[in-house]
């Protein structure tokens, strides 16, 4: 089991191969559909985007609430295609991978392999589960958007899989 | 005539709401243990390793399965010496207004399809009645996530294809979900009627038992045979590889036109919230 920590570097990328079991800890930004339209607005009206991208993981989710005392509700991966037209731009400014479920478009690999990122799965409908490896939560950006809002998450040993690596390396491909 | 408060269809709504979004129902996580001790593959195992923690956490916790907390789908059988006391629509959404609030579920509606702007509260549900004989109302409530609801898929085939021509859609349904519908799923399966019948029994069918099957033998026969396809499709738990990729196909049929053969192919996640209750 290989342990990252984010913001990630080149150097952390050379060690990931698709098929590795990895622990995900540090910083993560949630967005899903009505963000990353949000965020591509932004992108083409050449302003900042929410956070810093430079190394980041953008995880494609949306939890519940959470219950008083909590950091978050319950928290899992959505379908990542829904995002493959927006994904190459935002590897374009930095960010070093993204985290869903399900298999990408030959566009968005073509991006991991440009900018030497990568894209990693989590167990859906395990929500329960993963929630259990956040510590701590805040919107950070469209609050009004609710689950949709931009979350910035701190994780430990959140657990995950590389689906495609640097170099092109794709899971689904090998094993469809 | 029973009289029936619109009250309590709105309690019973709520708790089923509640209930369903921490608890599997048993006969899905019995197909879950059985598959992780079935499951060869490295990957494909320790997904449904998550999958049956995940049952346990989300029990003691409260914490929902899945953060995707759906879809309310009511079918409602209404027996006709049934008389319902205040407004029934009402007290449905109504109950899931509440059941999402207090149980801290996610709000994933959106009130117009082009504007999305979230309804804040899940509702509306979506309500099928049908009036039975008897004098009492069953409640078969559903959860749908989103992303396996995306996964289904609809065809008007000629009405002089035989059985293998659908199997062959199905499989091709199956496969175009792949890992994005969260297998292992459950497939229901909707043939005959129009357009819209086929969709709904598809719907409709997913509430069946996993294991058990259509009382036809021919549609029996024709699930069997498909399951055993699908499993050897090699998509497995998580779409990482592995001989679990569903665990039940589920057929409903209804008779049709002369002219057609409605295919209906509704995809439902390892996730499958779903309770009956009869008042």
């Amino acid at each position: 089991m290989k342990k990252i920590t984010a913001p990630l570097t080149d150097k952390d990328m050379q060690g990931l191969h698709a098929g590795d079991q990895i622990v995900i800890s540090g910083i993560l930004y949630t967005a899903r559909d009505a963000a990353h339209k949000k965020m591509a607005e932004l992108i083409k009206g050449k302003k900042p985007l929410p956070f810093n991208a430079k190394g980041s993981i953008i995880f494609y989710a949306g939890p519940t609430p959470a219950r008083p005392g909590k950091p978050i509700g319950a928290i899992g991966p959505t379908t990542a295609k829904r995002m493959d037209s927006f994904a190459p731009q935002l590897y374009a400014k930095g960010v070093k991978a993204t985290l869903g479920k399900g298999a990408r478009s030959k566009e968005v690999k073509a991006a991991i392999k440009k900018y030497r990122a990568a894209y990693f799965v989590a167990t859906g409908g395990a929500a329960a589960l993963l929630a259990k490896k956040v510590k701590t939560a805040k919107v950070i950006a469209y609050p009004e958007l609710g689950t949709e809002a931009i979350y910035q998450i701190e994780v430990k040993d959140f657990p995950a899989i590389v689906a495609i690596d640097s170099k092109g390396g794709d899971i689904f491909n090998e094993k469809l | 005539m029973r009289k029936i408060s619109a009250e309590k269809i709105k309690e019973t709504i709520e708790s089923i709401i509640l209930e369903v979004a921490f608890n599997l129902p048993e006969d899905v996580c019995a197909a879950l243990e059985s598959a992780h001790k079935k499951e060869a593959s490295k990957l494909g195992k320790s997904i449904l390793k998550d999958l049956v923690d995940n049952i346990k956490v989300a029990k003691d916790e409260k914490l929902p399965l899945c953060q995707d907390t759906g879809f309310v789908v009511i079918f409602m059988e209404i027996g006709q010496e049934v008389q319902i006391e205040g407004d029934l629509h009402k007290a449905i959404n109504e109950a899931v207004a509440k059941a999402y609030q207090e149980g801290y579920l996610r709000k994933s509606i959106v009130s117009d399809p082009i504007q999305r702007k979230n309804s804040g509260d899940n509702t509306p549900a979506i309500v099928y009645t049908e009036i039975v004989p008897g004098d009492k109302i069953k409640i078969k409530l559903l959860t749908k996530g989103g992303g396996a609801e995306n996964c289904s898929a609809i065809r008007m085939f000629n009405p002089t294809v035989g059985a293998e021509e659908i199997e062959k859609f199905v499989i091709e349904t199956v496969k175009n979900a792949g890992p994005n519908a969260c297998p292992p799923i459950i497939v229901g399966i909707g043939i005959g009627g129009t357009f819209d019948k086929a969709a709904q029994i598809a719907k409709k069918s997913l509430f069946r038992k996993i294991g058990t099957h259509n009382s036809k033998p021919h549609i029996a026969k024709m699930e069997e045979s498909l399951l055993g396809k699908i499993n050897k499709t090699g998509i497995g738990p998580g779409g990482l590889g592995g001989k679990i990729t569903a665990l039940a196909v589920n057929t409903e049929t209804f008779p049709c036109h002369i002219a057609s053969l409605p295919v209906a192919v509704n995809i439902e996640c390892h996730s499958h919230r779903h309770k009956e209750v009869t008042i």
